[in-house]
């Protein structure tokens, strides 16, 4: 018995707690996103914001999680009950497990594997599930069709994220997260494929269905989307979810483009500075921009949306694997593994 | 040439990238914000508000129960009942104002020969139950000795024009 | 031993998974049992330490076939009582073609083994699991040994994808579209004219 608790009980615990490690400081994160998003947003309008709740407004986050957390929750009588309480459960976990391969510094990272962007690109890619699930359960016209705009439209930007990571991986000759970052050693990914940056981008908001991609809840038509029938704590997760996947977002341009935790020069005053740190203040400059663009640009009209996703992006970004695979022939700079 | 610069224009994003660097200007602009409940904006010296009945220097109500205000009030809000007093002078008995019907118009202030009807500068009198907003003789005599400085201020300054 | 239990576990969540896809009255409830099976799979999959498969399996058949299904699913408003009408009509003839499919998989399955001199007829070494990971090693099979047979089996997708667009594509005359190249190329001096008019005169 005391060999089987010393055999798996031991390394379950410390999975535990690196779970518990990365988690917390995820949902803290994600609660002073919600902060933050109102800040800036109400910077650029003008305005100062939430300032009451604490000093700044800092506890604004919090006051909104018990208010959520106090509150009823209501489930429809014609919802589909076990579905319908799925959904955010599954959105929720869903935008947590794929922090399992996300390296935060040389070799800290909870699970090492080999096709760390594929898995990355799968969970992703499955987020759509929790949507259309909630939009459908719901039994309610406004949460159906944004549920039907979201499938569509993760589906239709997935197939142009999967080009820009296939673009990645060319240059690195490896699907291990921990190796793109330190492909990047000399030149940060970003500077040799600006347009597929861009893309990408573009694509994550699409994806994470942020402004000026929000068909799925678009409040000016579809009163709240998928998420109308959701109240309380199940609103809440969704809410989690949503953000710390624009987090993960964040996180995924910063190792495939930003070069995850290396400073931006690798001499004196910049190389003091930890990794996890380099690491953090790039994803949040990159959550920076998800809320600026969504201060700038106006919702797109959903057949601009797929357009602009089959007809730019696509064609694009093909052609540039196509470049790159070429360029790098040419050159004989490919990595062979 | 106005293909290829167009062509450039979109493949460059130069609207996207200039509307951005036109928000982010604004994010540095300085903020227009009010802290409402701690700062207020001006209110004019004409602002209607909560209703409220004045009384004269000496204490005495100034209303005469002339019922001009109940007469040329459009949403029918106020209800006034009146009898002599035991002086022999001619007094309300019931004066109320039904704020929930109120539109704020002005008129019975207007009306009021002896300016004891006014709409005063308050505004913050959101209640929790509808009842307390259906206000009597009591609640508004109360509100005119709460506010008969700010209003003797506004209407000297608005005598000239009227 | 505890991988032991995992695949115990994956197995047998799989199968009832399975066994639910078509059991499970309300067809959404099919389609969601269906991932839940992909998913299972792709378990089974990573404990075999196949994680490029398990990976694929996940992004293209939960993430992209099992979506669509499931839209499609949604969106149909099928009367399911009046659909299991004839069930026990149909069972016997259903019964026979399941039986007569599970006859042939069991005999080929009990026939089936590799022929002694494979190893002397396989055109491709079989890479040793050790040295290269499953991407390499499923990349230089499709892409190297194999690429004109991959090459062609693109191809054939293609013309089944270009023969749907061909059937399901309808020209008609007279449909104004939105062309937003036009939009945007219009400029100040196209579309805006100033005119001194007269008094008296009119434009």
């Amino acid at each position: 018995m005391s060999e089987f608790l010393i055999g798996y009980g031991l390394p379950a615990a410390t999975i535990v707690a690196q779970v518990l490690l990365i988690v917390v400081p995820l949902l803290v994160a994600v609660a002073f996103l919600t902060y933050a998003e109102r800040k800036v947003i109400a910077a650029i309008q003008l305005r100062k914001g939430p300032n009451v709740v604490g000093p700044f407004g800092l506890l604004q986050p919090f006051a909104d999680g018990l208010k959520l957390l106090i509150k009823e929750t209501v489930i429809p009588s014609g919802a589909n009950r076990v579905v319908f309480l799925a959904a955010p459960i599954l959105t929720f976990l869903l935008s947590l497990v794929a922090w399992a391969v996300i390296p935060f510094d040389y070799g800290l990272v909870l699970a090492d594997i080999n096709v760390g962007i594929l898995y990355l690109f799968a969970i992703s890619s499955l987020g759509v599930y929790g949507i259309i699930m909630a939009g459908w359960s719901s039994n309610s016209k406004y949460a159906f069709l944004g549920a039907l705009r979201s499938a569509a439209q993760m589906v239709s930007y997935e197939v142009s994220i999967g080009f820009v990571i296939i673009t990645v991986l060319l240059c690195v000759g490896s699907l291990n997260l921990t190796d793109i970052v330190m492909a990047q050693k000399n030149v940060w990914f970003f500077i040799p494929l600006f347009p597929m940056f861009v893309i990408f981008f573009v694509s994550a908001l699409a994806e994470t269905n942020r402004s000026p991609f929000d068909l799925p809840e678009g409040e000016s038509e579809l009163v709240a989307g998928y998420f109308v029938e959701y109240s309380s704590m199940s609103f809440a997760l969704f809410f989690l979810g949503e953000y710390s996947a624009m987090i993960l977002m964040s996180a995924m341009t910063s190792i495939l483009f930003l070069g995850g935790w290396l400073p931006p020069f690798d001499i004196a005053p910049f190389n003091w500075i930890p990794g996890p740190i380099w690491f953090a203040f790039k994803i949040a400059l990159c959550l920076f921009v998800f809320l600026w663009v969504r201060a700038t640009l106006p919702r797109y009209r959903y057949d601009q949306l797929m357009r602009l996703g089959w007809k730019v992006f696509l064609p694009f970004s093909l052609l540039w694997v196509v470049v790159t695979a070429g360029v790098l022939m040419a050159t004989g700079w490919i990595p062979r593994a | 040439m106005a293909v290829l610069d167009r062509a450039a224009r979109s493949l460059l994003l130069s609207e996207i990238v200039s509307g951005l660097a036109l928000t982010l200007r604004y994010f540095f602009k300085p903020k227009v914000t009010l802290n409402y409940p701690f700062e207020k904006g001006p209110i004019s010296s004409r602002f209607r508000g909560e209703h409220a009945l004045r009384r004269y220097p000496n204490g005495e109500e100034r209303c005469i129960a002339c019922k001009l205000c109940e007469a040329v009030c459009p949403a029918l809000a106020i209800t006034i009942e009146a009898e002599p007093r035991a002086d022999g002078s001619r007094r309300t008995t019931r004066y109320d104002i039904d704020m929930t019907k109120c539109i704020y118009c002005g008129l019975c202030q207007e009306a009021c020969p002896v300016d004891a009807i006014v709409e005063g500068p308050n505004f913050e009198f959101a209640t929790e139950t509808r009842e307390e907003l259906m206000y009597n003789k009591e609640k508004l005599l109360a509100n005119g000795d709460r506010w008969e400085a700010e209003i003797a201020a506004n209407l000297a300054a608005e005598a000239p024009y009227r | 031993m505890i991988q032991a239990i995992i695949f115990y576990l994956f197995a047998g969540v799989m199968v009832a998974s399975a066994a639910m896809v078509i059991s499970a009255r309300n067809p959404v409830h099919s389609v969601l049992f269906l991932i839940l099976a992909f998913f299972n799979a792709a378990g089974l999959f990573v404990l075999m330490g196949a994680e490029f498969l398990a990976m694929i399996l996940v992004v293209v058949y939960v993430g992209a076939v099992a979506v669509l299904f499931l839209f499609v699913v949604m969106m149909l408003d099928i009367n399911f009582a009046e659909l299991r009408q004839g069930f026990l009509r149909y069972l016997p003839i259903g019964a026979m073609v399941g039986l007569v499919l599970l006859a042939e998989l069991v005999l080929i399955a009990g026939a089936w083994a590799f022929s002694p001199d494979v190893s002397s007829t396989v055109t491709v070494p079989i890479p040793d699991p050790g040295t290269v990971t499953n991407t390499h090693a499923l990349g230089r099979i499709l892409y190297t040994d194999y690429i004109y047979a991959f090459q062609a089996a693109g191809l054939v997708l293609l013309v089944a994808m270009v023969g749907a667009i061909v059937l399901a594509l309808r020209e008609r005359a007279g449909v104004r579209r939105q062309n937003i190249a036009a939009q945007i190329a219009r400029s100040r001096a196209e579309s805006v004219q100033v005119v001194k008019v007269q008094p008296r005169q009119g434009v």
